[in-house]
């Protein structure tokens, strides 16, 4: 009886690891049409439509289908594909957030170089057809884009019209100064109607990234990293120490309410509780559905005695990469798919569609013909943000190792001075301590 | 070795009945806790590309960490304030749940329904009731003149993170407490009621020593509830935050590897949660199981 039992036992054993290894073995065959993976970090709406314009694709030609995958947040599915890489079969395509930028550029033999893929497709890039403020931040230093800006979007500033209205304050000329934002908060606060002047979402990006390059501020050395991985981080010096403490005075005086790390501050805007934010220009389609008031945007306001301010701001949002260890045949499928996405057509589409900025001159151009900067001119806004100078070194982007930690590192700094826990100086002295011990940590572990 | 010994004959019987349980604790306990440990000596990159073996360098770099060290303390916090609260909750609720006669039934599961909802859920409705931005209870709190905000000010994020790890915890308390007095034998409470004694004197001299074997019990399980299986409720409320309020021990694992993809240092702090689990336990079962009756 037991005898007989175990000799089941093991033949289904058996049975099932072959299945298991058949499944393993099956897609190596090259064969038309061919499937290919795409990881995305996007959810909702955004998500959707990524995956109609994938069907888009599909339908457009027989040899390729590309098949979405929502792999939850951003953070979440650069973690999967990692995961899946070690265990040997990771995604086609992966789209990644603009901080995980540097754990990818760290580790050149997971990544095919879009440029690279591009051009042995017979498909090379045209640099100057993309707008480079947008592309330098996924390029090497010759310009070469290493991953394809697919959303990226830049922080803007909100403001509710109506509340400007009321409070006596020009609608049509919001602040462009610290100070100025402080004097119109305080008369927008006079009116009573609101719980704070201003608030922002994503502070680290907000207030200490976008905040850096907008007054030609290194966040760090090397351009920020772009020019080698032992960059020092030096975001302690006066300029940011009296922004955040004067952001921690602003708290107590009730001028600015905290919105927390993530996104989660825009219910504040468009309650009607808050009547000045700082947000993604992504931000504003979720904006426009909840919000029942009249709003506008500007750029963000900046200190007037600091020399380099106005400069330029950075983006932030996804690219997506292309993972390596694939066919040669399967690059030709994801040129031809990024060849797609990047036509005047496609692009405009999407930029319209999602906010996100869009990555080719010709797209800005269509949008602009198509009238669409006419019927929503916040969009444009950003566009001009980004564009209002050409970038310097402290301007162009971010590239740091272990920069999701470094992220943290910099929102435990900000939120230990506005908590009051310690003072500013303190608390960017020690993140920029803490965050130069990850990046010495990251230097070490790519040797 | 004076119990009786059952001997089997056949000699692969047992070995099959116990294979699945082994398989499972292979594959579930000591095959992960031995790859912990092993990666814990080890630096690698994300992709696992370079694997440089660097000793007890990861033990080091996270133990001289001032915020890992604080990390410590709010998890042990943490579990306090969580086992305090649950259990006097619900030994207070499970008091009064005897003696009520049929209306029992109604309030027992009333008060049990909360364990059914997944964590992940539970942190989604407090999530929503106490936002600062929408919630329904912090805009109850403003109208009474107290400003929430539990994204800025740490005492509030603790405050709702025990509040939200209590609730549901409080069920398993209320169960565990309940079954411990009904098997208290009537006849005693009854002969103490004869004697003049009080329902309070009743209560602490007779049902609360009772039940110290319970309470001994739940003190274990909720510190390990508290230390492992919060995780849901702190990720969906604070994140950890504000400024590492609310970071406890098995939050700061996640965060490091699986958000910072610093792999060894993930595995050395898992590795020294072990150890300090372990030691928090034998400590209990030191100092505190010698004052139990069973």
């Amino acid at each position: 009886m037991i005898r007989k039992l175990l000799f089941v036992g093991v033949c289904l054993a058996g049975v099932a690891a072959m299945a298991f290894a058949g499944g393993a073995r099956e897609e190596a065959r090259p064969d038309y049409p061919m499937e290919l993976e795409m990881w995305i970090g996007l959810g909702g709406d955004l998500g959707q439509r990524i995956e109609e314009m994938a069907a888009d694709f599909n339908s457009s030609q027989d040899k390729y289908i590309i098949n979405v995958v929502e792999q939850g947040d951003y953070e979440e599915a650069m973690t999967s594909a990692i995961a899946a890489y070690r265990a040997g079969n990771q995604p086609h395509i992966l789209q990644v957030y603009e901080v995980g930028t540097g754990t990818f550029m760290g580790s050149r033999q997971v990544i095919k170089p879009v440029y690279e893929l591009m051009a042995e497709a017979g498909m090379p890039m045209n640099k100057a057809d993309y707008l480079s403020q947008v592309t330098s931040y996924y390029s090497d230093l010759e310009g070469n884009m290493l991953s394809f800006p697919f959303n990226s979007s830049t922080p803007i500033f909100y403001y509710n019209v109506e509340a400007f209205r009321e409070a006596g304050l020009d609608p049509h000329d919001p602040p462009s100064t610290w100070p100025e934002v402080a004097e119109a908060a305080k008369k927008l606060m006079a009116t009573g109607n609101y719980s704070a002047g201003f608030t922002f979402q994503w502070p680290s990006w907000t207030q200490m990234e976008n905040f850096s390059a907008w007054h030609n501020l290194p966040l760090g050395t090397k351009a920020n990293g772009m020019l080698g991985w032992d960059s020092e981080l030096v975001f302690n010096d006066e300029v940011r120490v009296r922004h955040l403490q004067q952001l921690a005075d602003w708290q107590k005086e009730g001028v600015f309410q905290y919105g927390g790390r993530r996104g989660d501050a825009t219910p504040l805007f468009t309650s009607g509780d808050v009547p000045m934010y700082i947000a993604s220009s992504a931000a504003y389609a979720g904006i426009a559905r909840t919000a029942d008031f009249e709003f506008s945007a500007g750029f963000l306001p900046y200190w007037p005695d600091v020399a380099g301010a106005p400069q330029n701001s950075i983006i932030g949002g996804g690219s997506l990469w292309v993972m390596g260890g694939h066919s040669d045949a399967e690059y030709r499928g994801i040129a031809e798919f990024f060849a797609y996405l990047s036509s005047a057509e496609v692009q405009a589409e999407w930029h319209q569609f999602s906010g996100y900025l869009p990555v080719t001159y010709a797209a800005w151009e269509l949008s602009r013909e198509q009238g669409f900067y006419d019927k929503i001119p916040i969009h444009n806004t950003a566009i001009a943000q980004i564009t209002l100078n050409p970038p310097t070194d402290h301007s162009r982007g971010l590239r740091f190792g272990m920069f999701p930690q470094i992220r943290n590192v910099i929102l435990d700094g900000m939120e230990a001075a506005l908590t009051g826990e310690m003072t500013a100086q303190r608390a960017l002295d020690q993140a920029v301590s803490r965050g130069n011990a990850l990046l010495r940590e990251f230097e070490r572990t790519i040797q | 070795m004076m119990g009786k010994r059952v001997i089997f004959k056949e000699k692969g019987l047992p070995y099959l009945l116990i294979a699945p349980e082994v398989i499972l604790v292979m594959a579930f306990f000591i095959f992960p806790a031995a790859q912990a440990l092993l990666q814990s000596v080890f630096r690698e990159d994300a992709f696992g590309i370079t694997r440089v073996f660097v000793g007890l360098e990861n033990f080091q770099r996270v133990l001289s960490e001032p915020l890992y060290v604080r990390a410590i303390w709010t998890t042990l916090g943490f579990a306090l304030c969580v086992a305090a609260s649950t259990m006097a909750i619900a030994l207070f609720l499970s008091a009064l749940s005897t003696g009520i006669g049929k209306r029992a039934i109604v309030y027992r599961t009333v008060i049990i329904a909360p364990y059914a909802v997944a964590p992940l859920v539970a942190g989604v409705m407090w999530f929503f009731l106490f936002s600062p931005s929408v919630g329904l209870i912090s805009y109850g709190l403003r109208m009474v003149g107290i400003r929430w905000n539990h994204t800025i000010i740490p005492g509030q994020a603790f405050f709702l993170v025990v509040l939200a790890a209590s609730w549901q915890r409080i069920a398993y308390n209320f169960l565990f407490y309940l079954g411990g007095m009904q098997s208290i034998p009537d006849s005693l409470i009854e002969s103490a009621a004869i004697d003049g004694a009080s329902p309070a004197v009743r209560f602490w001299k007779i049902t609360f020593p009772l039940l110290s074997p319970t309470t001994f019990f739940l003190v274990i399980m909720n510190f390990i509830y508290t230390f492992f299986e919060t995780f849901p409720v702190i990720h969906q409320l604070t994140q950890g935050g504000p400024s590492n309020a609310t970071a406890t021990m098995v939050y700061r694992i996640y965060r490091d590897g699986f958000r910072g993809l610093d792999f060894g240092g993930s595995a050395a702090q898992s590795v020294i949660l072990m150890a300090f689990v372990v030691t928090v336990v034998a400590l209990q079962f030191r100092f505190a199981e010698r004052k139990v009756v069973y």
